[in-house]
């Protein structure tokens, strides 16, 4: 639509700067995995408010539906099974792509338009401008975007951008029962989630943390996680930034590189304008006396 | 132009071999520019758009590392450093001045060609082996997405290499060199010119067409092979 074009922050491989202006609060989604009971109504939720086509499910000898998100199921709760001391903790964390305020998806996409960010911090694939080179995969931290075998491009979930563009909430959140998905802005969010660390920590869970990893700017995902010490329980990384590789690449790589090749082009141009071509018809008299010398 | 005719520099089989990595490379080179930097993405757009670029570079990338292998095969053994080729190298900033009679002579390939080949050979297995890795990046398990991060990085730098050596190639055989472009299309070059650049070749090679000024140049040579 028109009026998102004001709500452009970042577009991927794009030179120009981008056209955002409209000043939006950041949205944002809460989970408290310490209230998810693990029923799957936001799977579901997004599969029928997206459309997506149905996958046929996994049998992993736990309640997953997936061994991994794909093209088409943008939302997983995984299911892990942690043992504390002889108490067993069951985890479950809502795995999906988690919004960052730095992408590195979009940092590392090659095509024009292909990765959006709006102002209200909505990381968003274009999928008809994407090329389908897998780029996004190896800038991800999290490993979120997938590439469909079918039709070569990348998909991921969308904050559902299209109902919140119209003030409503994505439909994972709108479906859970319990409350562990929250949606409003990332100021509102933090505050429901630090209250409620605060609490488990009354209760004695005491190493309750919210996960908002600053590596990558902040997520418009915040998760709420009892064992917040060990985030990799859940399958989290701990401490997740834009890759090195990535950023090498993308930052000084690409300037040294553009650099050498303007200057290889301007150095053969010097050469010819100051030596020009070479000229064997008129030297092989010289060169010849100079071989027959010694 | 002086007596002695033309001799044959280049085959059939090697003209066509290296008209498929120069067709192959320039592929190459312009959609993978597409892909380096969005200013250039312009090229990816006149060769069909992003997607088709994205389609089908992986695929002219395997035509140019089976056509790099086939050059690799026939040209091996013209491409082994000499002890010719190392007076050369001590002489190189005449050649780059034009000041080829200062210039010691050379093989069927001069040092920097030799530097050229090798370039491109040892980048073309870096280009390959990164490449299949980023073709299948989303076969690639999170475990090892340590590849994901080398293969892109050894592709951008293996790239650039190989660009640099492109870009003194091609400004050499178009603009320095005369009868370089002409030799690789049609495979034949002045006796003359061949005395002039290639004179241990020629020496070794046609030794019929070799006057007798450049008696020298054959003893040379026959100590370098011997």
């Amino acid at each position: 639509m028109a009026t998102a074009t004001l709500e452009l922050l970042r577009i991927s491989a794009t030179t120009a700067p981008s056209p955002g202006v409209r000043v939006v609060p950041t949205i944002t989604k809460l989970i408290d995995t310490t209230t998810c009971i693990g029923c799957k109504a936001c799977e579901v939720a997004c599969q029928e408010w997206n459309d997506l086509p149905p996958e046929t499910t996994v049998q992993m000898g736990t309640y997953q539906t997936l061994p991994d998100m794909t093209a088409n199921v943008w939302n997983l709760i995984r299911f892990r099974e942690h043992e504390d001391n002889g108490a067993l903790a069951w985890l479950m964390r809502k795995d999906q792509c988690m919004h960052c305020a730095e992408p590195g998806c979009l940092a590392a996409c090659p095509a024009p338009g292909a990765i959006v960010q709006y102002t209200n911090g909505i990381v968003d694939f274009q999928q008809d401008q994407c090329i389908g080179c897998g780029y996004c995969i190896t800038g991800c931290p999290f490993d979120v975007p997938k590439l469909h075998p079918t039709t070569r491009r990348v998909y991921k979930c969308t904050m559902c951008v299209d109902r919140v563009s119209v003030g409503l909430q994505p439909a994972c959140v709108k479906a859970c029962p319990t409350s562990c998905l929250q949606f409003g802005t990332k100021d509102a969010m933090l505050e429901i989630a630090n209250k409620r660390v605060a609490q488990l920590h009354a209760n004695g869970i005491t190493h309750a943390a919210v996960y908002d990893p600053q590596g990558v700017g902040g997520t418009s995902v915040v998760t709420v996680l009892a064992h917040g010490d060990r985030p990799e329980l859940y399958g989290l990384p701990r401490d997740p930034t834009i890759p090195v590789a990535v950023r090498m690449w993308k930052g000084p790589l690409k300037w040294i590189g553009n650099f050498a090749m303007v200057g290889g082009l301007f150095g053969v141009l010097v050469h010819y304008v100051r030596f020009g071509r070479k000229d064997h018809q008129h030297n092989d008299a010289a060169t010849d006396q100079d071989q027959s010398k010694p | 132009m002086s007596a002695g005719g033309r001799v044959v520099r280049y085959a059939f089989r090697e003209r066509v071999l290296h008209t498929l990595t120069a067709l192959s490379y320039v592929y190459l080179l312009l959609t993978g520019l597409a892909f380096w930097t969005p200013a250039l993405y312009w090229m990816a757009a006149v060769l069909g758009g992003g997607y088709l670029a994205r389609l089908l570079h992986p695929w002219v990338g395997l035509l140019f590392s089976g056509v790099l292998l086939w050059m690799f095969v026939t040209w091996r053994s013209d491409m082994r450093t000499t002890p010719e080729d190392r007076a050369w190298r001590r002489a190189m900033r005449h050649y780059i001045r034009n000041e080829d009679a200062q210039v010691p002579p050379a093989g069927r390939f001069n040092y920097g060609q030799k530097q050229l080949f090798w370039l491109m050979v040892i980048g073309g297995v870096a280009l390959l082996l990164s490449g299949l890795v980023l073709w299948f990046v989303a076969s690639i398990p999170w475990e090892l997405r340590v590849l994901r991060y080398a293969a892109t990085l050894v592709h951008a730098v293996a790239a650039l290499a190989t660009i640099g050596g492109f870009i003194i190639h091609l400004y050499m055989g178009l603009a320095v060199v005369p009868e370089g472009l002409h030799a690789i299309v049609h495979g034949d070059v002045p006796v003359e010119w061949a005395r002039h650049h290639h004179a241990l070749w020629l020496a070794r090679d046609q030794p019929a067409r070799v006057p007798t000024a450049a008696v020298p140049v054959t003893k040379n040579d026959a100590a370098s092979r011997g």
